[in-house]
């Protein structure tokens, strides 16, 4: 970390409404490159609605409005000429629960592939994928069966497999292990570390220990008395965790409030 | 106090009791219901089936199911009573109706399930729920007096009485049907699997045709049967549009009669109840309930055969 650092997302002056409520207000953040970076903050502050801004997931919703500047690869991903559709397969997101296709465990990792135009060889892709995420050995042999015959844990590294896929260069992951088992979690959080060098990863996580364990940056959000989300303090995890410059970070992080 | 006490919780008791009683009588009544319906089905098919048992007495059901002559009100030399000019004119119109009926109204599902903003939604269906709701012989006139005419400016030798109108005309009829039931089965597909594709890059078209439908597969065919047996089965449109003449051909510019449409013919005419002629319609009857039996019985396995894949 002592080269001098890439900026993989800059976010400038973002403010984000849902119809009249103002879910986020001002936030200021500069996301380095092949790094993890982890979101954390009360339930309700605005984490998972910050991360969908990175790849533009909330203008799916309607009334949601983003004003601000979100600069990825040198662009403003809200300029108007911007097509989204590039930009989520460029920025890949992972969900909260596993969300699989109702499709074999083969055609969810192609899914990006086919409708992104992929030009090389599916098969080896979809394997190339599947080692990423950890999962291509416990999986090699039943690449046509359901993905729904997979276990929870299995299903989200399928998730994180079939947005491995298409290459991105950032990997949006939503509290990815908050309906898994412990040893699920792990393999998951492992997996992170490994996935870490060559992608970005911004992780939303309600788990302190987590985010000390995975993370290498920590964005601390609150809501403030209007319940619009602010970010309070970002810098790296140990320093964050270990000597927090503001005293809400330090009372949030030892637990006094939550 | 034990008395204060003692005289509410008796009343509650006996209200429980009559309560106990109520929920006895609803139970009984609610059974009568269904029972009703149950045994009005179970008398329509005795009935079909004693009639039609005594017409394969006299004509062979094999002759009947392969004769391509029908002609049974016709004095003896002439008469004959093979029903496939019958079933052709039925699937003909079917079919029309199904090459409008599907593509059209999976089409609007599609947009109104994943294109439309609330508020066209909310104009839309509506107006498709009163074009489901139009009487079926509004239908039959409307293909009799305006679109045969029209069609005919295009295709001269289209006859007044004729399958392509009656079955286009059948076909609009029919997407209200498929498209609200596909629909409801598109809008039941989680929100999360249409995240998980926008997130890959996917685009809306694409979430549609590979995600939602896909997902949704099983409702969309059930959609299909349902409105299709309908089709099958609907007797007001062909009898006033589609002709009176049973002919065997696959020509949809050519007049002919469905099933449906012979078994009014008969109904309204001077057959003599219990004549060969008259038991006729009983025969036609059951071989249009065979007919969507199969397919509503074939529905319900396919439904359960992809289903099953969850
Ligand atoms: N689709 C939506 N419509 C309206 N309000 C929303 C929507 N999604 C989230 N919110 C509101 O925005 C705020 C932030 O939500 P969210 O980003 O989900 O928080 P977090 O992920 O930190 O729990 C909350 O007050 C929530 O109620
Ligand atoms: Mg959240």
């Amino acid at each position: 970390m002592a080269e001098v650092a890439e900026i993989a997302i800059n976010v400038k002056n973002l403010n984000v409404w849902y119809g009249s409520f103002q879910a986020l207000k001002d936030i200021n953040l500069e996301v380095e490159k092949n790094q993890v970076t982890a979101l954390i903050g009360p339930s309700g502050c605005g984490k998972s609605t910050l991360l969908r801004c990175f790849n533009r997931m909330n203008e799916l919703i309607p009334g949601a409005r983003v004003g601000g500047q979100v600069m990825f690869a040198g662009t403003n991903l809200y300029d108007a000429s911007v097509d989204p559709t590039e930009i989520r397969s460029r920025i890949g997101m992972v969900f909260q629960k596993p969300n699989p296709f109702p499709k074999s465990i083969y055609q969810n990792v192609a899914f990006g592939l086919k409708v992104n135009g992929y030009q090389g060889n599916v098969d080896e892709a979809v394997e190339r994928s599947l080692r990423r995420a950890a999962l291509w050995e416990e999986v090699k042999d039943r690449l046509g069966t359901s993905a729904f015959k997979l276990s929870g844990g299995q299903q989200q590294r399928l998730c994180i497999a079939r947005a491995l896929a298409v290459e991105p260069e950032i990997v949006l992951m939503d509290e990815p292990a908050s309906a898994l088992d412990p040893i699920a979690t792990l393999a998951i959080e492992d997996l992170i570390r490994e996935l870490a060098p060559e992608v970005t990863i911004i992780i939303v996580t309600h788990n302190m220990q987590q985010a000390a364990r995975v993370s290498d940056y920590t964005a601390f959000l609150m809501v403030s008395e209007e319940r619009s989300g602010y970010l309070v303090e970002y810098g790296p995890t140990s320093q964050i965790f270990t000597n927090p410059k503001e005293e809400r970070t330090e009372a949030y992080i030892t637990g006094r409030f939550s | 106090m034990s008395i204060a006490s003692n005289t509410p919780s008796a009343f509650r008791r006996t209200g429980r009791r009559r309560a106990a009683f109520q929920e006895k009588l609803v139970k009984r009544i609610f059974f009568l219901c269904a029972l009703v319906s149950v045994l009005t089905t179970l008398g329509i098919l005795g009935t079909l089936l004693n009639e039609a048992i005594k017409f394969f007495l006299d004509v062979p059901v094999w002759s009947f199911l392969t004769g391509t002559q029908w002609s049974p009100l016709f004095s003896p030399p002439y008469q004959s009573f093979g029903v496939l000019p019958l079933v052709a004119g039925t699937l003909l119109i079917t079919t029309v109706a199904a090459a409008v009926a599907l593509p059209v109204g999976l089409a609007t599902a599609i947009f109104l399930s994943e294109y439309a903003p609330e508020r066209v939604r909310k104009t839309i269906k509506p107006i498709l729920e009163v074009l489901a709701g139009i009487p079926t012989v509004v239908y039959g006139f409307f293909a009799l007096t305006f679109v045969t005419p029209m069609l005919q400016k295009v295709l001269p030798e289209l006859l007044v009485f004729n399958a392509l109108s009656a079955g286009l005309v059948m076909g609009l009829m029919i997407v209200p049907m498929v498209s609200s039931l596909s629909e409801d089965a598109m809008l039941a597909v989680p929100r999360s699997l249409r995240e998980a594709a926008y997130a890959l890059g996917a685009t809306r078209i694409q979430v549609s045709l590979r995600v939602v439908v896909p997902a949704a597969l099983s409702g969309i065919v059930a959609a299909f049967i349902l409105a299709l047996s309908r089709a099958i089965g609907e007797t007001m449109l062909v009898t006033i549009a589609a002709g009176a003449t049973p002919k065997l051909t696959l020509n949809p510019m050519e007049s002919i009669q469905t099933m449906t449409a012979y078994i009014v013919q008969v109904s309204l005419g001077e057959a003599v109840h219990g004549s060969l002629e008259f038991r006729t319609i009983f025969a036609v009857g059951f071989l249009l309930f065979i007919m969507t039996l199969v397919m509503n019985v074939l529905g319900y396995f396919v439904v359960r055969r992809w289903r099953e894949k969850y």
